[in-house]
């Protein structure tokens, strides 16, 4: 391993302008002409718009235009859509209803945009946009999924609210092996609604060039080509070849920017419409209000063993609520991304999932890392924990009777999981988190009046998203392959252009590192160019930890051609045969001789030309290359949690945490460790700390970080990570992604260690404070030490 | 954020005809409550006047038996001060408690008390030690003093100028923290002052501050943990909000009142 190549924890490159306030983010970005947007938003959850009157807005101070839904309609600026189609169970299509940028006719959220001021300052279009007025006639408000069927109805094509009724595996055999079953354990499960608050809150600056008819669109967004597809094909903004989408330096997206918003939407079109460039920046209280939440399921899960313990079958029902509208990969969340990861690390004969999604009148919900599969291990983790509690056997012993243990191994929900060693990593963090010295330290605890508990996760994901003919079978409206370009200088010097995205994953860094040990050259004189529709190919973005499986391999791909390429030019310069170069540390030589040329010295004569002629060779030095996954990957691990509750006051403290994942190759242990870290502290949010709250009329009673509770350093422990590692077969790096693993695992381990401590299951996320004394209050400790 | 006028006195008099020739005018003294409601647009005030400059606000200073605590003394000055930790240790757990470090920094007693906000922590350190509030005008004892949610007896124009503490041998304060805004979801200040014991509950209360007595007369005979072992408070008349229940805080006012009497004999 070289001090920067595949394997070497190489600091981070981009780290040294984000440290120094060098990067440059949409806010950043400012263009001649400059005007600001401000929305004017529902404070309702569910109401008809009976009049809007903008005529004293229009005549305040430095105001550029007040443009509406009904303008939006004139100019037949189309709606926002959810690409991934979803039948129901008895055939018919999903529900999608109209989600124009701005509301017509009826507001379905707090915080629905219904009208748009812009003005030369944000103050003035802040003042203005107050003195619109909108009068509106206020509907109930449908907010609880579970009881969504028989709300108010929200939208004309979705009677009961109801999106779609789904299901994955067979019903019947799964019935037949739970009426055959020994034990059964049946769990209620909610899955609490959070907000994913990345650093950087969202952002849009639009350009319209008038001489060349050219849109462009400075964006906070994870997928750049994919959202100027979308806004293109589909709301039909302009052509595609007339929008350019940047992404410039994107401060956290945790999903939620992968999505097309309709802030985007409205600046674009009121660019071209004041022919002014149209800013909008979201503030932290108008984040909670429009990012796309994450999460949010009722479930009841029933798992079926035998007498020895061995898992016959699992049965899942599940409403996801979706929120006012369907946003832009929403339907996939809890049916493919979720059902088929319920077979956990288990050999499980029958699943049978039913998923119902409906809409309420909330903030529309979508992927928020891990987007689907920390659902759905939290589902198989608790529901397997509990077993293992109520059939008296130890949650790790049950766990190992139940592990896949021989790959390939087909689940009944889709996944064909390829490579993985459950006991291993299970071994090792029970050695790693001293499980044998439990009982010692939970009475130790008990001395100082604590109770002490343990639990595990045991989780498993898919990632590397995904094979394109296997994501269209399953509705999706695009492939999810990843292109990258490797264009050499003639100097010798790498250009890498990817249609990954890096929003705080650290792309410069990792990427350079495996073109610098596959061309031998220093790290330094590789650059990574992303985030651009104008510079870089079409390509998919980041999301769902793809961007090393997927998006590495791109790169691996194209390596291969101008390694091959590159090849032929120094058979020429060497005059020797292509088929006797070798290429091995930046050096190509001809076998069995002394003779060897410099990587930067074939660089130089792919370019100039001047040893082989154009009917002989293309000059030049550049390659493209798509790749598309032939598998998904499955990064798989075990979690230990141990916590102490204070038994008085009911706080929970994390006091142990033990990580042992299988990411299959690790290109930066540094970076990678980072990504659990960050993992664990969103998990352990949403299990101990997060929650979104909506009162019964639809206001959002969570709407600031002074009520929504996110963690903090002090809240999480240090980590005690270790590595298993099992290469993925499927790509030629082995990688199978990191980057949502800490997020899926941890809310199951904290739960499991809370049950564990108090003896009671019936606990909620988040398990706040007062959420576990009132446990306390009901229950009695089973183990008191 | 809407537009005002910023003054910037130099002393309590200039300020004080400040706020009479503006009788909207808000005084600025930390800010850290006061703005942000600004930003979000839901406080208009049309002036501002800034204590920041004024002369002779803040300090820390042993007077007699008592500690003296300029009104514009930020949290951070107070809870590092060399006088208080000698003099009173258990006063200087409630400044070093408030917040994060940008708070702690900005933010000053004065502005804490005379906000009153019903989870704000100087208030129980106020009620409980049976401090005085003294103003440009007057003298108010804090019993008078907080007298309900964002209310007090300050009346217009009255500028909080220190605020005097009689030093108790044993003082302290328990506090549980609310998880996101740092806030106390319950505070529990106690002292021991001679015959004079105080119990002075923050955060609980959807009236803001106030003295648990049951607890006061339970500690006369022994001011100690185990004298109010087991015992409670109603729980009407407490807070309830997504974070903690009514029941939740009155349990958390008894189990705080303890560990704060821990510690004062610690």
């Amino acid at each position: 391993m070289s001090a920067t190549g595949i394997g070497a924890a190489v600091r981070r490159k981009e780290d040294f302008r984000f440290i120094t306030g060098k990067g440059q983010y949409t806010d950043d970005v400012v263009r001649p002409g400059e005007t600001r947007a401000v929305f004017v938003r529902s404070p309702h959850a569910h109401a008809k718009i009976a009049k809007i009157d903008a005529s004293a807005a229009k005549t305040m101070p430095g105001v550029v235009a007040v443009l509406t839904g009904a303008d939006l309609a004139g100019d037949k600026i189309g709606n926002l859509i959810c690409g991934w189609m979803i039948h129901s169970k008895d055939g018919t299509p999903m529900k999608m209803a109209p989600h124009p940028a701005l509301a017509s006719g009826k507001v379905n959220h707090v915080g629905d945009a219904v009208a748009v001021v812009v003005a030369e300052t944000l103050g003035q279009a802040r003042d203005a946009a107050e003195k619109v007025k909108v009068d509106y006639e206020v509907l109930p408000a449908v907010v609880n999924p579970a009881k969504a069927k028989s709300g108010t109805q929200i939208h004309e094509i979705a009677p009961k609210n109801t999106i779609y009724e789904w299901s994955l595996g067979d019903a019947k055999a799964t019935d037949a092996a739970f009426a055959n079953a020994k034990h059964v354990t049946k769990l209620d499960i909610v899955n609490n609604r959070l907000a994913p608050i990345a650093m950087e809150p969202r952002a849009a600056l639009a350009e319209y060039d008038a001489g060349t008819d050219q849109l462009t669109l400075w964006n906070t967004t994870q997928n750049p080509h994919v959202s100027r597809l979308v806004i293109a094909a589909f709301v039909g903004m302009a052509p595609e070849h007339k929008l350019r989408v940047i992404a410039p330096d994107v401060g956290g997206g945790f999903g939620s920017k992968i999505f097309i918003y309709p802030e985007e939407v409205v600046c674009l079109w009121a660019a071209r419409k004041v022919r002014r460039p149209v800013k909008w920046t979201s503030d932290r209280m108008e984040a909670f209000l429009t990012d796309a939440h994450g999460r949010d399921h009722v479930t009841h899960a029933e798992l079926a063993l035998d007498a020895n313990g061995k898992i016959l079958a699992m049965r899942v029902k599940t409403i996801a609520n979706l929120g006012a509208y369907m946003s832009t990969f929403s339907s996939s969340v809890p049916t493919y991304l979720y059902a088929t990861l319920l077979s956990g690390q288990y050999d499980i004969p029958q699943i049978y999932c039913e998923v119902d999604a409906v809409y309420t009148n909330t903030v529309p919900v979508d992927a928020y890392r891990g987007a689907g599969r920390p659902e759905a291990t939290f589902v198989v983790e608790r529901l397997v924990e509990v077993a293992a509690r109520e059939l008296g056997l130890e949650p790790p012993e049950l766990r190992k009777r139940n592990f896949v243990k021989s790959f390939p191994h087909q689940t009944p929900v889709i996944m064909a999981y390829d490579a993985g060693d459950y006991n291993a990593s299970l071994k090792k963090a029970m050695e790693i988190g001293d499980v044998k010295g439990f009982n010692k330290r939970k009475r130790e605890s008990a001395r100082n009046g604590k109770l002490r508990g343990i639990g595990y996760s045991t989780y498993i994901e898919a990632c590397g998203l995904a094979p394109s003919q296997a994501a269209g079978s399953l509705g999706a409206g695009v492939g999810l392959w990843e292109s990258a370009e490797v264009r050499v200088n003639p100097t010798g010097s790498v250009e890498v252009l990817t249609g990954s995205h890096s929003h705080g994953q650290g792309h410069e860094t990792t990427f350079a590192q495996l073109v610098s040990q596959r061309l031998g050259i220093p790290i330094d004189n590789v650059s990574i160019v992303h985030g651009d529709t104008d510079k870089v190919q079409f390509g998919m973005g980041t999301y769902g930890s793809r961007s090393g499986a997927v998006g590495m391999s791109a790169i691996v791909k194209a390596l291969d051609k101008v390694e091959a390429k590159a090849k032929k030019v120094a058979a020429f310069m060497l005059e020797a045969a292509e088929g006797d170069i070798e290429f091995k540390d930046g050096k190509f030589t001809v076998a069995g001789t002394d003779k060897s040329a410099a990587f930067g010295d074939v660089a130089l004569n792919a370019y100039i030309a001047h040893k082989f002629t154009g009917a002989e060779l293309e000059p030049g030095l550049k390659e493209t290359s798509f790749y598309d996954p032939t598998n998904f990957t499955f990064p798989a691990g075990c979690h230990i949690c141990e916590v102490e509750i204070d038994r008085e006051t009911g706080k929970t403290d994390i006091v142990n945490w033990t990580a042992v994942d299988d990411f299959g190759t690790v290109i930066n242990p540094m970076i990678v460790e980072g990504q659990v870290h960050g993992g664990i502290a969103q998990g352990v949010g949403q299990a101990l700390l997060e929650g979104v709250v909506y009162d019964a009329n639809g206001q959002l009673v969570t709407g600031s970080l002074m009520d929504y509770t996110m963690p903090r350093a002090h809240d999480l422990p240090s980590f005690n990570l270790g590595f298993t590692e099992t290469k993925a077969p499927s790509n030629p790096l082995g990688i199978k992604g990191c980057g949502e693993a800490g997020a899926i695992a941890a809310p199951a381990a904290v739960i499991n260690a809370i049950t564990d401590a108090l003896g009671t299951e019936q606990i909620a996320m988040p398990a706040t404070a007062n959420a576990v004394w009132s446990a306390l209050q009901r229950a009695t400790p089973r183990a008191a030490a | 954020m809407y537009n005002f006028t910023f003054h910037r006195p130099t002393t309590v008099r200039q300020a004080a005809g400040l706020l009479a020739r503006n009788p909207e005018a808000k005084l600025l003294a930390g800010g850290h409550s006061l703005l942000p409601v600004m930003k979000q647009r839901l406080a208009n005030p049309p002036a501002l006047v800034d204590l920041s400059l004024v002369e002779g606000m803040s300090g820390v200073e042993l007077k007699g038996r008592s500690v003296v605590i300029g009104a514009m003394t930020r949290h951070a000055d107070v809870a590092n001060s060399k006088v208080l930790q000698e003099a009173m240790p258990g006063l200087a757990m409630v400044p070093g408690s408030i917040g994060d470090p940008q708070v702690r920094n900005r933010g000053t007693i004065g502005g804490s008390i005379a906000n009153n906000d019903p989870n704000a922590d100087y208030p129980a350190a106020c009620l409980g030690l049976g401090a005085t509030i003294v103003t440009n005008k007057r003298r108010i004892a804090a019993d008078d003093f907080f007298t309900g949610m964002f209310s007090t007896a300050l009346e217009e124009g009255e500028i909080i100028v220190k605020v005097m503490f009689p030093i108790a041998k044993k003082c302290a304060y328990e506090k549980f923290k609310h998880p996101a805004s740092g806030f106390a979801l319950v505070g529990v200040f106690v002292s021991k002052r001679g015959p004079d014991i105080r119990v002075a509950v923050t955060g609980a209360g959807s009236n803001g501050v106030f003295r648990v007595k049951s607890f006061e007369e339970a500690l006369k005979k022994r001011f100690a943990a185990k004298s109010i072992e087991g015992m409670t408070i109603p729980a009407t008349g407490m807070n309830t909000d997504i974070h903690a229940s009514a029941e939740y805080r009155a349990h958390l006012v008894g189990v705080l009142a303890r560990r704060a009497l821990a510690k004062a004999a610690a």
